[in-house]
């Protein structure tokens, strides 16, 4: 394949990579936003978000449509539901204070990932898409007889990973018009600016953040179910998504929402058309070497409001 | 007596005990604590950093390879005697903190773990990508032949107890006497109170970095010793894992206490070993452990020991 085809795939190879990543640290960025703790153990919601939603395609069994909407709609919910437990069970009792969140959420990571290994097993596992067809793409040249269009061998996408961009994008226009538009968002961002004050105006502020904190783990796992017909499901699948979304929240500003989704979509082409093109492990050790700099010399992320 | 004699008769009582329990314990204990006491080497350079000056690092594992490299590649490809490549271990601990520590430091909080979790990991992927010379995750060993210091065998296993004993309280003794020295008092101002120690006319900024350089040197000597007495070397030290399991052992044990990363190692050596008889998920029982002792246990065992019975735990 030619230079132009070629980036071509790996935009959108970048693109399905962007869309779930979007997804994954809009989570982050959420919980950060509003409660002011990183949770470490965000990859993990993502690792159990993939596992429960081959449980339940596997327990289904009809049609891969079937089992993949129902996938869709109760994997995210349960591991909601498991992420306002631990809100509830442990970072209340600890009041959120910043560094003993992270250390219990370390705890949290390995609790839920050797768990996994105990139960689902340390086999990848993989989820059949609802649909999957192949839809070749065409590219242009000025060649000897004027303009032409064709189909280059190789050049081409799924209709899967198409489906994927697009639930993305819808999924984050909800969110936005909820947290903007709804009385629950208000609430959500009544907390954010001064949680005493919510409380004050009697805001169920530690209700508040369980809601928070499953929802940004919910989203997670929303983006898990997405990419685990791409992907597979496995046990350590946790680890790249965590540490890219947090590449991606530090980028887009912490605690920033519109930050959050360009840094996304930035990180996830980069990362997209630099695995093709680079050795992956050179381009993660730059990566990281990139957002560790960002962090010292940019404290507030490139696109974060400086109040200093 | 007075505090400063219980001080030194708990930590000499520790070392005279750890001699003694070698001609006592059966040959699987003893090797056993030989290697908790090179991690428990590891662990009092972190609580120097963590407990003492208040600064949470995710990436202490950059520090402790720095020094298994540092060792294991100067001997392994240079064909370096031991102290030499200890020297060029303790050296390249001493470079990465330097360099590392200046950067790092210009962040807080938060920002902070981040950014020493990503220079780790960054020091990681850089070692597999280096795979043709550090032979990444698998590692490489290091020649019995080559592991002798004036005539001793570090691989027979009374010679490598004695001589990680012999580090152990080097450390030790050594980080006691720094945390009673003024420099440590400073330390312990800024944890407290950082602005304060700046009023105070100190140069905060340079006392933490000398704090983080002390701090991975140390770490790095557990590392070049790991690698010398236990003859190998592997990217494997360089995971997040080993950067979690200093904190972990420091929580367990108690910040802030000069033997409570000893005991902190102890337990959760243990405490792993038992786990992974048992189950391939062994790893749980870190999880559960450091999930418990946020919640119930904030000043760790020693700590704990200490604000309940004896106030003059050092």
């Amino acid at each position: 394949m030619e230079f132009g085809p070629h980036l071509l795939l790996a935009s959108l190879e970048g693109a399905t990579t962007a869309a779930v990543l979007a997804l994954t640290a809009m989570g982050l960025s959420i919980v950060f936003g509003v409660m002011r703790v990183v949770n470490v153990a965000h990859g993990e919601f993502y690792m159990v978000g993939a596992v429960l939603a081959w449980f339940i395609a596997t327990s289904v069994g009809a049609h891969p449509a079937l089992g993949f909407i129902a996938a869709l709609l109760i994997a995210p919910l349960l591991v909601g539901l498991l992420a306002a437990g631990v809100d509830r069970l442990i970072l209340r009792h600890i009041n959120y204070d910043p560094e003993r969140t992270i250390v219990a959420t370390i705890g949290t990571l390995y609790i839920l990932q050797q768990t996994t290994l105990m139960t689902f097993g340390p086999d990848a596992r993989p989820v059949e898409p609802p649909f999957n067809t192949r839809i070749a793409l065409p590219w242009f040249e000025w060649g000897e007889n004027g303009f032409e269009v064709y189909f280059p061998w190789g050049l081409s996408t799924t209709s899967y990973k198409l489906f994927v961009i697009a639930a993305a994008v819808v999924i984050l226009i909800t969110l936005w018009l909820a947290i903007t538009r709804t009385k629950a968002g208000l609430v959500m961002r009544a907390t954010q600016q001064d949680s005493d004050m919510a409380q004050a105006f009697g805001i169920p502020v530690k209700t508040v953040y369980s809601v928070v904190f499953g929802l940004g783990a919910g989203l997670a796992a929303i983006g898990a179910v997405l990419v685990v017909p791409i992907q597979q499901a496995y046990y350590l699948m946790g680890h790249d998504p965590l540490l890219l979304s947090f590449i991606v929240v530090i980028i887009g500003g912490l605690g920033s929402l519109p930050g959050t989704i360009i840094a996304a979509i930035l990180i996830g082409m980069a990362d997209g058309i630099i695995s093709v093109f680079f050795t992956p492990t050179l381009a993660k050790i730059f990566a990281t070497l990139v957002v560790a700099m960002v962090l010292v010399f940019r404290p507030k992320g490139l696109l974060g409001k400086s109040t200093s | 007596m007075s505090d400063t004699g219980k001080t030194h008769g708990l930590h000499f009582g520790l070392i005279g005990l750890l001699a003694l329990a070698y001609f006592v314990l059966p040959a699987y204990h003893s090797g056993n604590l030989a290697s908790v006491m090179v991690i428990a080497i590891y662990a009092m350079g972190y609580n120097l950093l963590f407990g003492y000056t208040g600064l949470l690092s995710l990436g202490h594992a950059l520090f402790f390879s720095a020094g298994l490299y540092g060792l294991g590649l100067t001997m392994h490809l240079a064909d370096w005697t031991p102290l030499p490549a200890f020297a060029a271990g303790l050296i390249a601990a001493l470079v990465v903190s330097a360099v590392i520590g200046f950067l790092i430091l210009r962040t807080t909080g938060v920002a902070f773990m981040i950014v020493t979790l990503m220079f780790a990991q960054a020091g990681y992927l850089t070692i597999l990508y280096f795979g043709k010379y550090t032979r990444g995750d698998e590692g490489f060993a290091l020649q019995q032949a080559s592991r002798q210091i004036a005539g001793y065998d570090l691989s027979d296993p009374g010679v490598r107890y004695f001589c990680a004993l012999v580090l152990f309280s080097v450390t030790l003794l050594g980080l006691a006497y720094m945390i009673r020295a003024p420099f440590g008092r400073t330390l312990v101002a800024i944890r407290e109170n950082e602005e304060r120690a700046r009023m105070l006319g100190y140069n905060v900024t340079a006392i933490k970095l000398k704090a983080v350089i002390v701090s991975g040197v140390v770490s790095g000597a557990s590392g070049a010793t790991y690698a010398l007495l236990f003859g190998y070397a592997g990217a494997t030290f360089a995971t997040v894992q080993y950067s979690i399991f200093p904190l972990l052992w420091v929580l367990v044990g108690g910040a802030g206490t000069t033997v409570g990363p000893f005991v902190g190692a102890l337990f959760m050596f243990y405490l792993i070993d038992y786990a992974s008889g048992k189950t391939e998920a062994y790893l749980l029982v870190v999880g559960v452990t450091l999930v418990l002792v946020t919640l119930f246990l904030p000043h760790g065992i020693v700590g704990t020991i200490r604000t309940r019975f004896l106030r003059w735990l050092p």
